[in-house]
């Protein structure tokens, strides 16, 4: 009889190349995504030992951390990040890497443009030197986010030395209450069990709520794995995932497509199976998350009051609270329902499909943003514009007062001149709410679409199960 | 890669907890391609004043941690993005050490690529190592990977945790690539298997 095993188990698995008698092992690397930001000295690196490119068959490549997102960009509306751009683009033409420029209707965030294009897939191991190449595991893609020399390994030999991480299962019971969605899932995890609760670990998110879950909302949960401390998340295939994946440019076809559809049917963990570590979480409790301080971790829901530095046992806790507070420019005990915002941000690898941009346009329709507050809309890819253009979203949003950009990074990472001044409040789709993520000195606090939206159009941080009819 | 066996120098304490990739190199700084002196913009946001003055409240501005080349800090060091950037933001200022009770994973692994030490010890001894230097009138240490020993100020030693593989790789300088394609022919058989068995994973593309 085979061991019962996990997801993550049957990936590993079916992915060692060989074993190293220290526990490692050299895995396939099924799928390799390349973001300008972070491959340019790989390539050089190749260039350097005069090697060429393993798998250029499994290789994609994207422009998106740092370009305009203006309307008619191209390389050089943003003077500072120009050298760079034009580095990937003549990199991927030597090496014979297709890559979805700047103005290719394929282009958008890599980890969105990943699934959208059905270059994730089911049981295939994916990387980018990104750490958001989580959100794959949405498809059930046991994908995880690599550094530049590792891209230069990855590009070189199509493998990489891996340690067998451990396993966790996060088990969200119960439904979604109204106003409560996939993100306030996952920042109420991290928010309850902390920014390195997962290290070490993959994590498999299952149970009631995610099987209930579409494909864009569980692309959402495993996003955010990296905040929660685990480089990888995954999500087991089923009905939901083969009809997402179905006819996409990059996946499977005819007998292919038959054979992959049953493979996928395989992989979900054994009932047996077990865990190194578990958590279960019951979704009929959560209510719409905010983040107040600079860490992920620092998560409240929107009728709690920002916690004491003094209610924290641990003394490095407590500096970290009073930092956080000096930094936000935040008092203990008080309430963020009220708290006037300066940016509402929807965006990002985290909410910017077009599923997250339909939440937010429920909310604003025939509201607008008041007098002082900037609003802007980045689509997560140039698809997703274009769909979200086809049903007259755009429209919403710019009939609200919100700006509709072009797609990209932007102000999710503040690389490309998209900034929050020093000092201003922002509330974001994103993921990351560290000092001066979105710009120097900026403050940003973490919510859904819907909370973001709702913020937008009412000049506060505001609890969105008021404005929801 | 430069082989790491032992090293006397310099130690500077930065007792934060979660100090991410973002504090330690910034997207502004990252972003525009091949940073020309990425030692320089180590910590931008915290060393520099915004009128880009040096901030004299920043602990690596301080002389007496003038040359710091070892730095302790608290819990989840280099959580955040995977920037190999923040790395070499670190060894660009002289960093060759970092003495912390965790460590953010993609961080962990872009450091040993790079000859950059990650000593792990608990949090009562990275608060103990960092009490020790704040009273030294010679805030230096010794870290000995060959002995996994960190010798204090005050001449008391301290083991540290790294995995043997890592120890290993760093003592010989050796680099995971060359590993890489000494076995290529492994993984050629293995594509064998895998192609039929797996037919569906290979994308039928046209040339790029
Ligand atoms: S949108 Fe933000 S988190 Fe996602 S890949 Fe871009 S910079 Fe990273």
């Amino acid at each position: 009889m085979i061991a019962p095993a996990t997801l993550f188990e049957k990936i590993w698995a079916s992915h060692v190349v060989s074993a190293f008698e220290d526990g490692r092992a050299i895995v396939h690397i099924d799928r390799h995504l390349l973001q300008e930001t972070t491959c340019e000295k790989a390539f050089d690196g190749l260039g350097r030992r005069g090697l060429s490119i393993r798998a250029p068959d499994l290789t994609f490549a994207v422009i998106d951390h740092s370009v305009a997102t203006t309307p008619g960009r191209t390389a050089a509306s943003f003077p500072p990040t120009r050298n760079s751009i034009e580095a990937m683009q003549r990199n991927c033409g030597v090496y014979g890497v297709e890559l979805f420029d700047i103005d290719d209707e394929r282009q958008g965030i890599v980890h969105v443009i990943s699934p959208e294009l059905g270059i994730a897939l089911p049981g295939c191991t994916l990387v980018c030197a990104d750490s958001h190449t989580a959100t794959c595991g949405g498809l059930g893609s046991w994908a995880w986010g690599i550094g530049t020399t590792q891209v230069l390994h990855v590009l070189a030999t199509q493998t990489l030395i891996q340690r067998r991480p451990k396993t966790m299962r996060v088990s969200f019971t119960g439904r979604l209450p109204a106003g409560v969605f996939a993100k306030d899932l996952v920042l109420y995890l991290i928010g309850r069990h902390g920014t390195a609760a997962g290290t070490g670990h993959v994590v498999e998110y299952s149970g009631e709520a995610i099987r209930s879950l579409p494909i864009e909302a569980r692309l959402t949960i495993c996003n955010m794995s990296i905040e929660f401390g685990a480089r990888s998340g995954l999500i087991a295939p089923d009905d939901s995932t083969i009809e997402y994946l179905a006819g996409r440019p990059f996946a499977p076809r005819g007998a292919d497509w038959d054979s992959a559809v049953q493979a996928w049917r395989a992989l979900p963990s054994d009932d047996d199976a077990s865990y190194d570590t578990e958590i279960a979480i019951d979704c009929t409790r959560i209510r719409p998350q905010v983040s107040w301080g600079t860490s992920p971790q620092d998560m409240i829901a929107i009728d709690e009051t920002i916690p004491a530095p003094d209610a924290a046992a641990d003394p490095e806790r407590r500096r970290v609270i009073e930092r956080a507070l000096a930094y936000m420019a935040l008092t203990p005990g008080q309430r963020l329902e009220g708290l006037p915002i300066d940016y509402a941000f929807i965006g990002s690898c985290t909410n910017a499909r077009l599923s997250d941009l339909q939440e937010a346009a429920a909310i604003i329709r025939g509201r607008h943003v008041p007098q002082g507050v900037t609003a802007i809309v980045v689509p997560g890819s140039t698809q997703v514009k274009r769909q979200a253009e086809a049903i007259g979203l755009d429209r919403v949003f710019r009939d609200a007062g919100f700006e509709w950009r072009e797609s990209g990074c932007s102000m999710c990472v503040a690389g490309n001149g998209d900034m929050v001044p020093p000092g201003q409040r922002s509330i974001s789709t994103t993921n990351r709410n560290f000092e001066s993520r979105q710009g120097p000195g900026s403050r940003t606090h973490l919510a859904s679409p819907a909370m973001v939206a709702a913020a937008a159009v009412t000049g506060r941080i505001t609890d969105v199960r008021r404005l929801m009819g | 890669m430069e082989p790491f066996t032992k090293l006397h120098g310099r130690a500077a304490p930065l007792m934060r907890a979660n100090i991410d990739t973002d504090a330690i190199i910034s997207a502004q700084a990252m972003v525009g391609g091949q940073v020309a002196d990425p030692g320089k913009v180590l910590f931008t946001h915290w060393r520099y004043l915004p009128d880009g003055a040096p901030n004299p409240d920043f602990v690596l501005n301080q002389p007496r941690y003038g040359g710091t080349s070892v730095l302790v800090a608290a819990r989840n060091f280099g959580c955040g993005s995977s920037r190999e950037h923040a790395v070499w933001a670190l060894t660009g200022y002289g960093i060759r050490c970092v003495i912390a009770p965790s460590f953010g994973e993609i961080f962990y692994d872009n450091a040993f690529q790079n000859g950059l030490l990650l000593a792990t010890v608990t949090d009562e001894q990275a608060e103990h190592v960092a009490d020790t230097l704040a009273q030294a009138t010679e805030p230096d240490v010794t870290v000995d990977l060959e002995t996994r020993l960190i010798i204090l100020p005050d001449g008391r030693p301290l083991t540290f945790e790294i995995p043997g593989e890592r120890r290993e790789a760093l003592l010989g300088g050796l680099d995971d690539l060359d590993l890489l394609r000494a076995r290529t022919g492994e993984t050629d058989r293995w594509l064998e298997t895998d192609r039929a068995a797996r037919p569906w994973a290979y994308p039928q593309r046209k040339a790029a």
